[in-house]
């Protein structure tokens, strides 16, 4: 309908609409993204301003050379495969929980959803308080079953556990919305005439609610992909990378390495080799889901 | 999995067996939070004893008290306040144009443009917070409330929500307007603003809760005590005081709440963003 003014005042327009938006992104998003890519290429420390030189591939070599790289990604993998089944899992049971007609069901949504609109920093804390090995209630619990709980935080084979577990309480309620909204997309008919037909309760399941789940199911698995590998706020509030290295996470490196060891261009670069994995991995289950989704 | 059975489940067995679980699910949500706010009601000579005391015994404000006297957690309460709500009004601003524009002015290369802005949600934050925070020193903008503010300002993913907000409105509305030679921002200040308030509200609370839980971009460009937003204080609380969890608690609990009783009073919108959060994918 627009387009039946002239053009020219039309253009008018669109500018006078879209501009506050994308000059703001493209100053505050794209710029500092291409800088970025850019700076992969140099050598720079911000404290040191002459020292902003040319180094042509010399960060990328020494990516693939730098232990502390390779045993950060490993960290971040290792987070990643105890994180995302447990939280898928936990996530779709709790939403089929809250999918009965309980009472107190609003109460108990409420009581999921309260971890995921409270801020990392927060529950970061109170979780390190919880796993405190002396005073904590965790190793307190344990205690009460005959178990000497680990010293979780400052143990090097505990401390990324703890990390994953508190992760999975945190994010449960978010997955569960996601689910909980397609599980109330499903029509009760298809279950009824299941029922009719004799279908028992996991046949239902495996027929009816599973794939009308799997479009969810999907978007879900890359969301908490993309989001794993970028895990920090968690890190650097419980352990700082420690201890002994042992939760040491790609964007912990990241932060380190502009933040502190002021190598802006090495810092740049790591974050590039996320982005990249992030868009391989988004990629490939674009690709994948066609074997294994369905769309109604 | 035993969940797999619930739709059948009518039989009295059945319905005690989804409470214990609904019970012992929800406590594991619900003891962590209690025992936060029973450690911040402590005296310090409480806090630090095996067996646990779950109620506080005497209960006192003690440590509350003490954070707003000895530590500016009162200024970042307010620098929280200002900055999310400074960030919300903004994004409700740029995103609700921006959306317009793509769901309206159908201009020529717009499914381009738009297609740039959800490639951006792809982007992590990392990959350009150095250069962001080069860019902030080049402006002068570190240490200060716009450098805080500003980046977060500009949202993809409160334009999209917008947008597909937008197109289920039905354009009849619009052509009527149109043909008493109303201009578009006549029709997009009172069609079809007015038209979208849920989708609106969506994006307010969530937004409004993006900001406030925010802590890398606040962690790099705030340096001083007096700017900063509650969690970047709370986590300096820290370092500090390592020991006194119960001041640490207490600063816990005050940057919380706020989000506790954001969702009481608007649970459906908030929830609402989440799930548009999740399916942008």
């Amino acid at each position: 309908m627009i387009a039946q003014r002239r053009p020219v005042q039309k253009y008018l327009w669109v500018g006078f609409f879209l501009f506050p938006s994308l000059a703001g992104l493209l100053v505050f998003l794209i710029t500092p993204m291409l800088a970025s890519l850019a700076l992969t290429f140099y050598e720079w420390d911000p404290l040191i301003p002459t020292h902003f030189t040319f180094v042509g591939m010399e960060n990328y070599l020494t990516l693939i050379k730098d232990a502390d790289f390779w045993s950060a990604l490993g960290h971040t993998l290792y987070f990643i495969i105890g994180y995302i089944p447990l939280v898928l899992v936990t996530g779709l049971a709790v939403a089929l929980l809250m999918n009965q007609k309980l009472i107190g069901r609003t109460f108990f949504r409420g009581a999921f959803f309260m971890p995921v609109i409270s801020a990392w920093v927060a529950v970061a804390l109170m979780w390190t308080w919880i796993f405190n090995p002396k005073f904590g209630i965790v190793n307190y619990l344990l205690g009460l079953i005959g178990i000497t709980g680990p010293a979780w935080l400052y143990d090097p084979n505990w401390a990324m556990p703890a990390i994953i577990l508190t992760s999975v309480w945190k994010d449960t309620g978010f997955i569960m919305v996601l689910f909980l909204s397609s599980l109330q997309s499903i029509p009760q008919e298809y279950y009824e005439a299941a029922s009719l037909d004799g279908a028992n309760g996991w046949a239902k399941f495996r027929y009816i609610t599973l794939p009308l789940l799997s479009p969810t199911l999907f978007f879900t698995l890359i969301i908490s992909l993309i989001n794993s590998f970028q895990v920090f706020d968690q890190v650097w509030i419980m352990t700082q990378g420690g201890p002994a290295g042992s939760t040491s996470v790609l964007v912990e490196q990241i932060v380190n390495n502009s933040f502190r060891y002021g190598r802006m261009g090495y810092a740049a670069t790591l974050s590039w080799v996320l982005f990249l994995i992030v868009f391989v991995v988004t990629m490939i289950q674009t690709r994948m889901q066609k074997n294994w989704v369905t769309y109604d | 999995m035993t969940e797999s059975r619930l739709h059948e489940l009518n039989k009295p067995l059945g319905k005690v067996l989804l409470y214990i679980l609904l019970i012992v699910s929800g406590a594991v949500m619900i003891v962590p939070f209690a025992w936060m706010a029973s450690t911040s009601l402590k005296s310090g000579e409480y806090v630090l004893t095996m067996p646990p005391q779950w109620i506080p015994d005497p209960a006192t404000l003690d440590s509350y008290r003490r954070l707003f006297e000895l530590y500016p957690i009162g200024r970042m309460l307010l620098n929280s306040l200002f900055v999310a709500g400074l960030t919300t009004l903004g994004q409700l601003i740029t995103c609700s144009m921006a959306a317009y524009a793509f769901a309206r002015l159908k201009f020529r290369g717009h499914n381009m443009v738009f297609f740039l802005y959800l490639a951006t949600l792809m982007v992590p934050f990392q990959v350009t917070i150095t250069p962001l925070f080069i860019l902030m020193r080049i402006f002068g903008w570190i240490n200060t409330y716009q450098g805080l503010i500003l980046p977060g300002v500009f949202s993809a993913f409160g334009t999209f929500l917008l947008r597909q907000a937008f197109m289920t409105i039905p354009t009849e509305y619009e052509e009527a307007a149109y043909m008493d030679g109303a201009s578009p921002l006549t029709i997009f200040m009172q069609i079809i603003l007015p038209l979208s308030k849920p989708a609106l509200a969506t994006l307010s609370v969530f937004a409004f809760m993006g900001s406030w839980n925010s802590f890398m971009w606040p962690l790099f460009i705030v340096r001083e005590e007096t700017l900063m937003t509650l969690p970047v204080g709370l986590a300096t609380l820290q370092g500090r005081w390592l020991t006194e969890w119960n001041l640490v608690m207490a600063g816990a609990v005050i940057t919380v709440l706020p989000m506790l009783l954001l969702y009481l009073v608007a649970q459906k919108y908030l929830i609402q963003g989440y799930v548009m959060s999740g399916l942008k994918g």
